[in-house]
């Protein structure tokens, strides 16, 4: 345990306090204990920069069962450690928003802080673990953690819909990479994500390979919200603001994309990784965008623009993987793609952030979100209109914000791959950038909608249901900051270049690290007349033109039915599967206790029938079989005649009696067999039997007037042959195919000798197997100790038991 | 021998299952019964009916009968005398308090929508 690991658990640790917190200190906004620690751990793996910087990693191994080898290793790279500064960065400022955001005297804060804080550490904990059962571990506590933020308000309906939605997307996803990460064990034998990158080479033409790559990205699409499983996304805005902006812009949706990047150095180079990554990635930054546009919520918006961006950052990964199979040029001409990407990663978390923040400000201020009843602000508003352009146009890709730079390399790399020869991308290379550029309009007509239908046009103050007014000084630091950032990053790239960037990549791409074990990246703010440029300014040509003629083409949207969305399509599934599983089970849950027993012995009948068929085991044998006697003969007949008579007789007494007539023919059949204590038992059990039979006799229930005579059934007919058939069979097999003689021959001589007895049933029943006497008067007593209970203890209706 | 009494415990568990499969709970009661006389005289027949003596010493025979089958019998009957009588009770129990015997009328009333 080292103080590494320590910084992971430390939100967990602060969680157990939180309620404390909270109730001792009731005066201070429980926000304020919370703010310390990511201030602290953001402080703490700062420092750990300057070693990633000169390509160094930190592993410090904690163990927990090594015998399995699952063991708390925590690993700083330049990956994790770009994840942990995002996480802790942006986690001090959410909870900064959040102290004003949150009433002290309205919401319950206790719960908030310990799911925040969960959610916190179980995030580090994905981004720092080595082992791939303690990425899991920590995996499925950031969706559950993830869940309860957005069931937050579990008092509103949608909360809890939307809860539940993503909890099952994204726990079907986990458990799904769980079980790549399982076919992963069984190629490497260990689960250490370091030694499987160095077992690589022999695992590749492994049969389990592409099945742990696909189920392995099953977990990161889930999580990152790509085509078709984003659709958790927009429901999940129904958590608080601060958890939108903090898990579903910045942190936990990236989730995914941390696995796809930490499982290049594994998967890449294989097309089937590229063409998935890269296809679904694209086909998403276009289905979001396009949707985007669509929504009248501000948080639907970001929702679906979340899921844009995701899509766009997850195609640079794609593509930045097909750099490992074209390995001829270098100079960084087609790893442009993964520093893209990382850049973006950075870029999309502030301004995502802070465009969430702005939302939660208009809602906190003027009671509303819907853009159809906001407009005009801009007046009221100064600082939050200004924080939402930066967004905004660091969204849409504008200079001079810092998404404009990654835009840029964004269309860089895609129009590089029509350049590349490997993966069938001759042919179909040239969509990847018409699908990027496509999306980047609607992205820019999106980012347009949220900053000018709320902040310009009518100012409409009699759908809002407070007055707005700027917000508190408080609850606008954090996003004053994240907007700085974007303005620093666009003058100043470099300073996250190879501080940040460089170290990982390095940990994406490692096969093509050079020989001084560095990328060679330059961003700069201007790079001249180029195609890109030009893409850019067709962009913002067409997104003008796209965005004021919004209203005439709008009705595009309405071509697609509302039945048929995946939406829909979601809550069909859902539906159907429970309602085809209740039909299921009452189907043949009946209550009636007769199928039941027709189920059993049906099943019975099956299942012996076929092993008898199947392994040949029926055998007749006459050799060896007693003569029968006439005696036997008779009371055989007399039996069968017995049994018969119990089912058809019409009346419980002659019912009884014709069991009492069995069960001593029985008796007399153990005369003849030579087994007088048998005989004698039998002979006083039946007796016993039949005297309690008639004690009951005059409460007992008659037989049904109107059908007196047991109710012919054919299926029950078919059954009880069937089983009876069975046992026939099995013990005649089992008569002629004796296994091994039997042991009886030490009883026989050795009852005398050692136990001293002559009666040797009683010597076995006493002596040689005294243990299931014991327990056989123990039943006894017990059902003397029932009946008696069932008898005399009552409640009434009505009554205290 | 052994062949007829296989015989005859088929026609006693054919009986029973029948027995077990109708409505009346006094029926099920009394297939019960009729299905542990068909095991008993199952655990006796395997055991082998060769011909001897009582599986008593004071008989000085040559041979006996096998004592094993015979003391397992004896177990079980005394665990199905105690099983049935307490179902028995639990019958005329359930018939004073619930009015019925018929098990279509004894299902379960677990019906949550």
């Amino acid at each position: 345990m080292s103080l590494l690991h320590v910084a992971i658990i430390s939100p967990f640790l602060l969680a157990i306090l939180v309620p404390f917190l909270y109730k001792y200190f009731r005066t201070i906004h429980t926000g304020w204990f919370v703010l310390v620690l990511p201030v602290l751990l953001f402080a703490y793996f700062i420092q750990f920069v300057s070693t990633n910087m000169h390509g160094e990693t930190i592993t410090k191994t904690a163990n927990w069962i090594p015998s399995l080898g699952i063991n708390f290793t925590a690993y700083i790279d330049g990956l994790g450690l770009l994840f942990a500064l995002l996480i802790t960065g942006i986690g001090a400022l959410v909870v900064l928003y959040s102290i004003y955001y949150l009433s002290k005297d309205k919401e319950q804060l206790n719960t908030f802080y310990v799911y925040l804080l969960m959610f916190m550490g179980a995030m580090l904990g994905v981004v720092l673990s080595d082992n791939l059962i303690v990425l899991y571990t920590f995996w499925e506590l950031t969706s559950l953690s993830s869940f309860l933020l957005i069931g937050y308000w579990y008092t509103r309906e949608k909360s809890r819909y939307g809860a539940q939605k993503s909890m099952l997307i994204t726990i079907f996803g986990g458990l799904l990479m769980l079980g790549g990460f399982v076919l992963l064990y069984m190629m490497t034998n260990t689960f250490s994500i370091r030694e499987i990158i160095t077992q690589v080479p022999d695992i590749t033409q492994h049969a389990l390979f592409i099945p742990a790559l696909i189920l392995i990205l099953f977990g990161a699409f889930t999580k990152s919200a790509q085509f078709p499983f984003y659709i958790w996304l927009p429901d999940a805005m129904e958590a608080p603001t601060p958890v939108s902006a903090y898990l579903h812009s910045a942190t936990m949706v990236k989730a995914g994309i941390y696995i796809v990047a930490r499982f290049s150095p594994i998967f890449s180079g294989t097309p089937e990784w590229f063409w998935i990554v890269s296809a679904f990635g694209i086909f998403t930054m276009f289905w979001g965008s396009f949707n985007a546009v669509k929504q009248t919520d501000l948080k639907g918006i970001l929702a679906f623009s979340t899921v844009s961006q995701l899509g766009m950052i997850m195609s640079m990964l794609g593509v930045g993987s097909a750099a490992i199979a074209i390995d001829s040029i270098d100079d960084g001409f087609y790893t442009v793609a993964t520093t893209a990407a990382i850049f973006h990663l950075i870029n999309h978390a502030t301004f995502k952030g802070s465009l969430f923040m702005v939302v939660g400000i208009i809602d906190h201020e003027t009671g509303t979100r819907d853009i159809r009843k906001l407009g005009g602000l801009m007046s009221f508003m100064p600082i939050t209109f200004t924080i939402a352009i930066i967004g905004a146009f660091s969204m849409a890709g504008l200079p001079p914000f810092n998404g404009f730079l990654s835009k840029e390399m964004f269309f860089t790399s895609m129009t590089r791959v029509v350049e590349m020869d490997v993966f069938n991308l001759e042919a179909l290379g040239l969509l990847f950038p018409i699908i990027a550029w496509v999306a980047s309009i609607f992205t820019f007509i999106y980012s347009m909608v949220i900053v000018f239908k709320t902040f310009t046009g009518k100012f409409q103050p009699e759908k809002l249901k407070k007055k707005p007014h700027e917000a508190p000084i408080g609850m606008l630091i954090s996003p004053i900051i994240l907007a700085s950032l974007v303005f620093i990053f666009f003058f100043f790239p470099n300073i996250l270049a190879y501080t940040i960037i460089e170290p990982a990549m390095a940990s994406v791409i490692p096969s093509l690290l050079g020989d001084d074990k560095h990328f060679h990246i330059h961003i700069t703010p201007w790079h001249g007349f180029n195609l890109e440029l030009f893409m850019t300014l067709g962009v913002i040509a067409l997104g003008v033109v796209g965005y004021l003629s919004l209203s005439k083409w709008r009705s595009v949207y309405g071509l697609v039915p509302e039945k048929l969305t995946l939406n829909k399509g979601y809550d069909r599934a859902l539906f159907t599967l429970d309602k085809s599983s209740s039909t299921l089970t009452k189907f043949y849950m009946t209550g009636f206790i007769r199928d039941y027993l027709a189920y059993i012995f049906t099943f019975f009948i099956i299942l012996l029938a076929t092993s008898l068929i199947i392994t040949d085991g029926f055998e007749f044998q006459l050799a060896g079989t007693a003569p029968i006697g006439i005696y036997e003969a008779v009371l055989a007949a007399v039996m069968v005649i017995g049994t018969i008579t119990v089912l058809f007789s019409k009346s419980r007494l002659t019912a009884i009696i014709a069991l009492g007539s069995v069960g001593y023919s029985l008796s007399l059949f153990f005369v003849l067999f030579r087994a007088p204590d048998l005989a004698l038992t039998q002979l006083l059990v039946e007796t016993v039997s039949v005297a309690l039979f008639l004690l009951c006799f005059y409460h007992l229930p008659e037989f049904k007037k109107k059908e007196k005579m047991l109710r012919f059934k054919l299926t029950n007919l078919i059954i009880s042959l069937g089983v009876g058939t069975i046992v026939t069979l099995l013990a005649l097999s089992a008569n002629s195919q004796r296994v091994s003689e039997t042991i009886s021959t030490y009883f026989i001589e050795n009852s005398y000798e050692l136990a001293g007895g002559k009666n040797m049933v009683n010597v076995i029943l006493v002596d040689f197997r005294g243990f299931d006497t014991l327990f056989e008067i123990t039943v006894l007593g017990i059902a003397a100790l029932g009946i008696y209970s069932m008898i005399r203890l009552r409640v009434r209706k009505g009554e205290e038991g | 021998m052994e062949i007829l009494m296989s015989l005859v415990v088929g026609v006693l568990f054919t009986a029973a299952v029948y027995l077990m499969l109708s409505k009346s709970l006094l029926r099920i009661i009394i297939g019960t019964g009729l299905l542990s006389h068909g095991a008993h005289l199952l655990i006796l027949t395997m055991g082998g009916l060769k011909k001897g003596a009582a599986p008593l010493l004071g008989e000085h025979a040559t041979s006996y009968v096998d004592p094993l089958p015979q003391a397992l019998i004896l177990t079980a009957i005394v665990i199905s005398f105690g099983v049935t009588s307490f179902f028995l009770v639990l019958a005329y129990r359930s018939y004073q308090e619930l009015g019925t015997d018929d098990m279509d009328q004894l299902r379960g009333n677990d019906q949550y929508e």
